[in-house]
This record gives C-alpha cells, structure tokens and sequence, in this order.
C-alpha cells in the first residue's frame, strides 16, 4: 500500500512537529509513508470564504501531488472534510471535466488520521505512553463532517498512562472557523472563551485535538489567560512512548 | 424586504454590542440550554428519526418542485370551500390586501395570531400608518409588543427578556393599550401568564377580525395548518367574523397524508414536545361555524428568487421550527437582533441573503445581507438539528461565493480578495509555498530568541492577537525538515 502524507498548510508552515509525529508514528506501525512535495493546500480558507476560483489551483496541486497512492492521511479533520465534501464542487467551478475526474479519485482516499488508523490499519492501541490528565475537543469537521465518532477516544484510551477527563460541552463549536476568527473576531473569542472556561474546568494539564487551527484558537486564549494548560495535536499524543514523551 | 430592520449595522459590529450585553448573554445562555436539552431527549426516543427527516425533506421538495401546479390546485380548492384567494408579489402588495379587507368591514383593530410572514412584512407597521391597531396575541410576541422592542427569536421572540423584565413591562404598559395589569403583579411565570390572559381575553371578544399566518397549506383540500402551544391563535382562527391568512408561497403541501412526517416532525424540533397542544385546520368556510369572510394571501416576496437558486433552494423547506437557532454557538451568544431580520439564526443568515431583491437594496443593507452568510463557523451543529436536512452550511458557503463574485469587477479590489487571490497563486505550486515558508521560518528565527508567542500584532492580526496569543512560526517548515532529513530521522531528530 502506497500512503501519502498531506501535512496541511497550516501544519507544514505552523506546526511541523505534528507531521513528523505523523510520520513516526505510521512508521512504528509498519507503513511507509511519503511526503509529496508538489502538496500546497486542500483550497478550504478560500473555498470557505467564497473565492472558489481562487481554490482552484490548490485542488490542481492537490490531485497532482496524490494522484496514485492507495490513501491519502491528514492530520486535520477539517482538512480531510474539505478534500472529501468541497473538492467537487471546486473541480466542477473550474469546468475542467479531467479535474473533476481526478477529485473523484483521490477525494474518496483521504483520511483523517483516526481514520487511517482505525478502519485502514485496523488498530485502536497504538503502542503510546502519555502519562498526564487530558481532555479532548472533538472538532466540528471531524465531528459532523465525517463522522469520525469515537475513533479519537478508542484511541487516547489505549495510551498507557493517560487519564482522559471529559469536557463539559464537548461538541459544541470552539468558535474558530477559519477566517470567522478574524472577520468575526469578538464571537469567535466569545465563543473561544467559553470552550477554554470548560477546558480550565476539567483540570487538565492538556487539550487534544485533530485539528491544529482549532487549537491555535483555543490555544492562543488559553495561553493569554496563563492557564497553565497547554494545547496538543491527538498525533503528538499517539507518537509519544516511554524514550520520547 | 421590510423585514431587514432599516439602519442595522452589519453582523460583526452588531454581534459586538450584543456580546456586551451581559443580561442578555446569560438569558439566552440559560433559554436555549434548555430548549436544547428537551428537543434532544424527545428527538432520541423516536427510532427512526432520519427516515423521518428524509420524508419531510421529500414532501417540502415534492412541493416545490411542481408549486406551480400546487398552488393552483390550492387556490381551485380555496374557493370551492368560499374563501377568497389573493396573490402578493411583495410586501406591500400583502399589506394593501389587509387594509383593504379591514376598510370594507370599517374595522379599526384586529388581534393576530403568532406568524412570522407578517413580522416579515411589516403589517403591524403598516396598518399602524392608516390607523389599524393589531394586537398580538401569543404570550411572547405581545411582551415584544408592549416592550416596543423586536423579536430574537422565531418560536420564542421574548428569548433576550428574563421574567424580572416581563413583569415590568406588563405592569408598565398593559393599561396604556387595554386593560392593565394588577398592582401586586409579581415575576411569578402564573402570575405573568394570568395577567396576560385577562389582557388578551378583553381583545379577543371585542376583534371582529383576524390576521393568521399558516404552518402548511394543503393543496389537494385547501386547508390551512396552525401550529401552535397557547390556544390564542385558535382564539382568533375562530371567534372573529373576517380572518385574513398570509401564507408564502412555500408552505404548501401537496396531499393530506403528507402532513404526516412535517407534523411530527415540527414540535419535537421546536418546542422539544412530542405533540404541540393545538393544531387548528380550517378549510374555507364553514357555514354558521368560526369566521364568515375567509381570505387567503399568497405571498412571494422573494420566495421564486430563492427557488431559482440552485443550492439555495433547499432553504425553502423550512418549517421556522427555529431547532438550528437552539444549536447555534453563535446565535447563543449574540442572540437574534445581530441578524437584522426577523429570521435570525443559521437560517436568517441563509434565508434573508436568498429572499432579497439584489435590485432594490441600497448600500448599507446589501453590507447587512452580505455579513450573513459569514455569520457562521460553519461548524454544522444547524445541518444535524435540521428536521428537514437543510445543509445551512453548504448554502452559506455557496451565498458567500455569491458575495465575492458579485466584488469580481470592482475597480479596486478589497485586500482580502488580494490575498486570496496571492494564496491561490502561492497554493498552486508547493515550490512556491516552500520559499515563503522559508520567509516565515526567518522571521521565526529571529522572533524566536527573545520569545515563545506572538504579542498584539498591528491591522488585520490585531483581529487575532488582540485577545489571543498567536504562536511564533517555527524556524523550519516540515517541508524543509523532510527535505534536510527525508523524514527518516524522526526519533533522533527529537521530534
């Protein structure tokens, strides 16, 4: 089997630990995994703000950088949700019907990390140590774009040492939203406040997500406030044993 | 449309203000936890809950498919029963129709039942202008009333009114347009709900005519469809002589059977009750039973707009059970006058944008409308609470494409469309990306040695930094790290 990784823009310029957590990680679980340079971005801040021509360029480097492989891993549940539901409708913008037949095919490969790991791999313990209090922010894409349901949680519990605590409100939006953080400033910081206020309540030393904007939002308030919690990408978690965490 | 408030700022200045209004901030906090909570217990209990929403979203769409032909039909069986049938293509034309009506029977005041086609309107105000009082009569749009104020909500319009406030608007303003609330008048809900009962009864035996809305409109029997929790409306469906119903085009049905799924659906996503306690259905006239003089008024207003547009379209399946203003983390925090419109909420932001005339607003609201589709997280919570699976977020994002290709011609192009424009370039070779990405590794070299985070960054980051620290970049991309390493140095790289 021939796996991509598709880092992601944000991660590829922001957080490069989480990708190479990546990496190590389906390495230690025996998969192989390249990284196409052509790869840029999956198109979703401009699809999302409503420049759809725009998008386009990114879905070309998109299928040309993963065209081939037998899947596609991200670690990034809005990412994998872009690629999956907002690629269509790009490629038939562009009404370039070849375009529209390649999304068609590497749409349906991409998955989010838990995913991959979970229905490909068939694996939920994936040899992690992590001992600290964490709570988990299940992301609004990963949530209720793909449905990737407690694939994250069958995950963290299987991690040696950690002690998963639940977050009050777990579902509900952290008020990132792409550009919303900024256009809509003062509610996605309502909203943000709130999330990092149940965060607090839990008395975790640590917030995981799939989603590395998500928790730059979260993050970012919870780090103003010194909260002393402190944020992690789920990847980071998953990669961490007993010589490295 | 005249249901856009005239003058309101667009969404992000107005969801400011609000934001500041603690008092408020916490009622809706509280109303729609609670709301939420019940709608989520009774929606669990019913088994097959989305074949349910699929068929509700099947009638709507059956509906709307042929609703030439269906309101035709509606409008044969509407005068086979002896009602007079009226088209409206706007607003205005709808209140004409009223006032016409009420001339012709002399008549001064009417008493209404709880709709949201005529707040959409205006009829209130525009009665008012020729010297026609209309009372509300549903608990909450009669404190909106009386507190001059504008609906929040569409199933509970007084959601941003805690009981504290009730009573004091009550106590202040019921004697001033009828009778007046007693003096020992408490915030005690029975005591409020009493004080409005005796109010309201007063109005109901004295009005000789009503104006209703309609939930559904049945095209094959001509019938009309009330929905409701209070019996008020059903007051005013029957004691008054003349009853003027204002329906858009949008809430027929073809056949009877097909109330079925909307009917079950609608209260467990609205009220979070099993059954709604009064359904009034009333087909024309019924000889020496409830009113004599049954008009119907079949309203567009922008309803064949939104039919036309392809993704839009779906919006017109609303049954206003206002389940997605219950789950949305934004409404809850800014509340429903944000909106500027009587359709507040995820499907305000998607409905106002698709019902008005791109021809007929002026700068500042077509701002307004704009700010809507952008009103969102696009966090989906809307879609899911949907009983007739309308995916909000598919049509925002399709309303703010909407927006930028309507700025596509401008002369000088806003910097957000410079910058996305400069991404797309950016994003369509990762040789491109790699050398920026080099560009922000500098700078995180350099920033890094004094630093972990991002201070208050000056023009557009301020949107971020202002309230949250932003990370430094790092001083290498992954791109360059797997470069350097060809990503198999993971563990002794340290990372």
């Amino acid at each position: 089997m021939r796996v991509a990784l598709m880092v992601t823009c944000v991660n590829d310029a922001m957080f490069p630990d989480t990708g190479a957590a990546v990496v190590r990680l389906l390495r230690r679980l025996g998969v192989d995994v390249e990284f196409p340079q052509a790869q840029t971005c999956c198109g979703q801040p401009m699809v999302n703000t409503g420049y759809l021509d725009e998008a386009v360029p990114a879905v070309r480097s998109f299928v040309r950088a993963f065209e081939g492989y037998d899947a596609v891993v991200t670690p990034s549940g809005s990412c994998a949700g872009s690629v999956r539901h907002q690629h269509g409708l790009v490629a038939r913008r562009s009404g370039d019907a070849g375009l529209e037949q390649s999304v068609a095919e590497t749409s349906p490969r991409t998955y989010e990390l838990t995913e991959f790991l979970v229905d490909v791999l068939g694996v939920t313990d994936v040899g992690a140590y992590f001992p600290h209090r964490v709570t988990y922010h299940p992301t609004c894409h990963s949530l209720r774009m793909l449905g990737v349901g407690d694939r994250p949680r069958q995950l963290l519990e299987a991690v040696r040492g950690l002690r998963l605590v639940d977050l009050p409100r777990a579902e509900e939006c952290c008020g990132f939203g792409g550009t919303f953080a900024l256009k809509n400033s003062d509610t996605s910081v309502a909203m943000g406040a709130d999330k990092a206020r149940h965060v607090r309540e839990t008395g975790a030393e640590v917030l995981v997500a799939g989603d590395n904007s998500c928790l730059m939002h979260v993050g970012g308030l919870l780090s103003r406030g010194r909260s002393g919690v402190r944020v992690m990408h789920l990847a980071e978690i998953l990669a961490s044993t007993e010589t490295s965490a | 449309m005249t249901g856009t408030f005239v003058g309101m700022p667009a969404f992000p200045s107005a969801a400011r203000e609000a934001l500041g209004d603690t008092q408020l901030r916490h009622n809706l906090a509280h109303a729609t936890a609670t709301i939420r909570a019940k709608r989520l217990q009774v929606v669990e209990e019913v088994e097959n809950w989305e074949e349910l929403r699929l068929a509700g979203a099947a009638v709507k769409d059956r509906a709307l498919r042929g609703l030439d032909e269906q309101l035709v039909q509606l409008e044969e069986a509407l005068v086979a029963r002896g009602a007079t049938v009226h088209w409206a293509r706007d607003a205005a034309e709808a209140n004409q129709i009223v006032i016409d009506v009420a001339r012709a029977h002399a008549v001064d005041e009417i008493v209404k039942v709880k709709s949201m086609v005529t707040q959409e309107i205006g009829l209130n105000e525009a009665l008012e202008a020729v010297g026609i009082a209309a009372w509300e009569t549903d608990l909450a749009e009669l404190i909106v009333q009386l507190g001059g104020d504008l609906p929040s909500h569409i199933l509970v319009p007084a959601i941003h009114r805690n009981r504290a406030e009730i009573r004091e608007i009550f106590a202040r303003r019921m004697g001033e347009v009828g009778h007046p609330a007693p003096t020992d008048l408490t915030d005690e809900p029975a005591v409020l709900a009493s004080a409005a009962r005796v109010h309201l009864r007063e109005k109901f035996l004295r009005a000789t005519m009503a104006v209703s809305g309609a939930n559904f409109a049945v095209a094959e029997t001509g019938t009309l469809v009330v929905v409701e929790s209070e019996g008020n409306g059903r007051m005013c469906l029957t004691l008054p002589e003349v009853l003027v119903s204002i329906v858009g085009i949008e809430k027929v049905v073809p056949t009877w059977a097909e109330l079925d799924p909307l009917l079950r659906l609608l209260p467990r996503s609205s009220t979070g009750e099993r059954m709604n306690p009064y359904t009034s259905m009333w087909t024309g006239v019924t000889p020496g039973d409830g009113p004599q003089e049954v008009h119907v008024v079949l309203l567009d207003n922008g309803r064949t707009r939104a039919l036309a547009d392809d993704v839009g379209r779906q919006a017109l399946r609303c049954i206003r059970c206002s389940a997605c203003l219950n789950v949305c983390p934004v409404y809850e925090r800014v509340g429903g006058h944000a909106y500027g419109s009587v359709y507040p909420g995820p499907i305000g932001a998607i409905l106002n944008p698709l019902l008005a005339d791109d021809t007929a607003v002026g700068d500042p609201q077509r701002r307004q409308l704009d700010s809507l589709p952008y009103a969102s997280t696009l966090c989906g919570a809307c879609f899911e609470a949907c009983p007739v699976r309308i995916d909000i977020p598919e049509v925002l994002v399709h309303l703010r494409s909407r927006v930028v290709d309507g700025h596509r011609e401008d002369r000088l192009p806003k910097p957000e469309a410079v910058a996305f424009r400069s991404a797309g370039w950016a994003f369509a070779d990762g040789r491109r990306l790699g050398r920026l990405e080099r560009l922000s590794g500098l700078a995180g070299r350099v920033l890094g040695r004094r630093r972990t985070t991002l201070g208050r960054l000056p023009g557009p980051g301020a949107g971020w930094t202002d309230a949250r620290d932003l990370p430094l970049p790092p001083r290498e991309s992954f791109r360059a790290w797997w470069r350097r390493t060809n990503g198999t140095l993971g563990e002794e790289d340290g990372r």
